[in-house]
């Protein structure tokens, strides 16, 4: 099967695991979790992305301090692999700790930071970790949304490359960061161009800026 | 820390057996001719591999020559599949294999539609994880070359109907309907079912040493008499040519050996290991609210138990159990390269979420009633623990 053991464990316990020891500490202590049912209007926003049917769930919360918009506390929830809560439990202390981070600093709050922290996450991993800031800028949207300043909420559009699969830029994003380095891997993922070759040389540059922006 | 080592995935691998490694020894410290040589050592070589083959054709109730060794069983099953399909493209280009098959057939009958011409029916398993013969038969048309079946699945255990498919088979091809052949993969049920090809009526078959507690890298293609295949490689005329390069001598003796322990305990050990799985089976779903078991309760391996537990994530449970020293694996997308959940568990009808929180626990000959305990202790605070930083709530229509 698979080779399903080959990365997560072996039978030497000392040097037997496939993360750092930052991930393992906040995936077995996870810190700052949400664990209790909460109601609507008791965090001053929320956010939410993926399903469990693609593997990661996560939910955020967040208490804003109104006239600094510092974020005072990030709580979370999260179905997903080791890496997605190692990677959401130590974003949420970056987020809060020395003050809170302002709703500014947070939303530019980047995949790579939460992963240097980490001490480093496997390449095909990475996705995981990616979840953790995108329900961050969701939840800081419906802050702004609840407070009805709607001009602070930022839209991330993306921008279809394949009118006939279509396939957005962000799809291409997903599928490099999910470890399709090459065109045909992530035709195998995304079903890019199939049909509409036209597009390709287009894609194939944006497969090779993304690789370059997530993998050097 | 772990203070208990607890293996339960012998379905990935399963030890040495120290009587296997004393069979092999003289072959793998000795002077370890070339059974091709003309010379004494050669020779030596040349008799270990014809007795070994003889061994292990008598277990399987077939004839030496019908015995081709391999690498293992992706070998023997690509060489089942391909060499089979492409040998026999006369007798028509379509195929019959289950939809749960292991990726060494999947991939080799997707490999002859994408690339050769050919065409494919998976024949879907049912909830339970049984291929219905009846389903398998009536998808087999006048240009089927090649029917493809596990004897037991690897991912849950359920045992396949092999020898009544073989039958119906065998009676289609004397009406004339058409002339395909049965291939099954034993790599999973060796060691706990009797092989016998006759019983079976299969013309091809794939076993492995890994998964018997004999060597890795070495198996074996059952082909029986008159049934052509093409190579995979050139080079010699090793193994009639058929699978040329030099011997693995050590191998064939290790796994030969490795079939006969495995044929002489199977009773005994069948009867212990199912009493462990169903306490483990039983005591887990007892003691887990919102999980289930994986394929039918009683028609699988005796050391298989492949269960889900809603609302959390198969990788991490399979990480905070090795933290505690039990070693088991997921069907979980996380742990696969390609990101994807078990096809296996998606092929029974059920959704993602059942396959990105399944486990399978393969219990071996190591395995005792304390380890059990230990899992059924440790497992279900795991569990809760995941399950209270887990945003999701599987309704139970969804999987019961």
């Amino acid at each position: 099967m698979k080779s399903i053991m080959s990365d997560v464990s072996s039978r030497d316990r000392k040097q037997s695991w496939f993360y750092t020891d930052i991930v393992k500490e906040h995936f077995f202590h996870p810190k700052n979790f949400m664990d209790r049912d909460v109601a609507t209007d008791e965090y001053d926003a929320t956010g939410k992305v993926g399903s469990p049917a693609c593997g990661d769930e996560l939910r955020v919360w967040l208490k804003v301090d109104p006239g600094s918009e510092r974020i005072r506390e990030f709580r979370w929830k999260t179905f997903g692999c080791g890496s997605a809560i190692a990677s959401t439990s130590v974003a949420s202390v970056m987020v809060t700790e020395n003050g809170g981070m302002t709703l500014e600093e947070a939303r530019a709050l980047k995949p790579m930071d939460i992963m240097n922290r980490l001490g480093g996450l496997p390449a095909r991993k990475f996705h995981c970790s990616v979840l953790c800031d995108k329900a961050l800028r969701d939840a800081i949207n419906d802050f702004y949304r609840r407070a009805g300043r709607f001009d602070r909420i930022v839209v991330e559009a993306s921008r279809v490359v394949d009118l006939v699969a279509k396939v957005t830029d962000h799809d291409i994003e997903e599928a490099v960061l999910e470890g399709a380095h090459t065109l045909e891997a992530v035709q195998q993922k995304t079903k890019v161009g199939i049909g509409n070759p036209g597009v390709l040389p287009a894609v194939e540059d944006l497969i090779r800026f993304y690789r370059e922006k997530y993998f050097g | 820390m772990a203070t208990r080592h607890v293996y339960l995935d012998h379905a990935a691998a399963a030890p040495l057996d120290s009587r296997v490694l004393r069979s092999m020894r003289p072959f793998l410290e000795g002077a370890g001719g070339n059974p091709s040589s003309f010379h004494g050592d050669g020779k030596e070589a040349k008799d270990a591999l014809d007795d070994a083959r003889t061994r292990i054709a008598s277990l399987i109730h077939a004839r030496p020559d019908e015995i081709l060794f391999t690498s293992g069983g992706t070998e023997s099953d690509n060489l089942a599949v391909l060499g089979y399909a492409r040998a026999n493209k006369a007798n028509g280009c379509h195929l019959v294999t289950s939809a749960f098959e292991h990726p060494a057939v999947l991939e080799s009958v997707g490999h002859l539609e994408k690339k050769e011409g050919f065409t494919a029916t998976y024949v879907s398993p049912g909830r339970d994880g049984i291929v219905s013969a009846d389903d398998a038969i009536a998808a087999v048309r006048p240009d089927t070359v090649l029917v493809s079946v596990m004897l037991a699945n690897n991912e849950i255990g359920t045992i396949q109907p092999v020898a009544d498919i073989g039958k119906r088979l065998k009676k289609l091809r004397e009406a004339g309907h058409t002339k395909a052949v049965l291939h099954t993969d034993a790599c999973q049920g060796a060691g706990a079912m009797e092989l016998d090809v006759e019983k079976l009526r299969v013309e091809l078959l794939t076993i492995n040493g890994g998964k018997i507690y004999g060597p890795k890298g070495i198996g074996a293609l059952y082909a029986k008499r008159g049934v052509k295949l093409q190579p995979l490689q050139f080079g010699g005329t090793q193994e009639r040519g058929i699978r040329p390069g030099t011997e693995n001598v050590a191998g064939a003796v290790g796994l030969a050996t490795a079939l006969e322990i495995s044929s002489e305990i199977r009773e005994a050990e069948n009867a212990r290991l199912i009493a462990l799985r169903d306490t483990l089976i039983g005591g887990l779903l007892a003691r887990v609210p919102k999980s289930r078991l994986n394929g039918h309760a009683t028609l699988r391996l005796p050391n298989n138990a492949n269960l889900s537990f809603l609302d959390m994530e198969g990788e991490a449970l399979l990480l905070y159990l090795d933290a505690a020293g039990i070693e088991a694996s997921t069907g979980s997308a996380c742990t696969s390269a390609a990101l994807e959940p078990s096809h296996v568990i998606l092929s029974l009808g059920l959704p993602y979420e059942v396959a990105h929180g399944s486990l399978r626990f393969s219990l071996g000959r190591a395995t005792t009633e304390a380890d059990v305990d230990y899992v059924l202790d440790t497992l279900p605070p795991l569990v809760q623990k995941l399950r209270a930083i887990s945003p999701v709530r599987v309704d139970e229509k969804y999987y019961v």
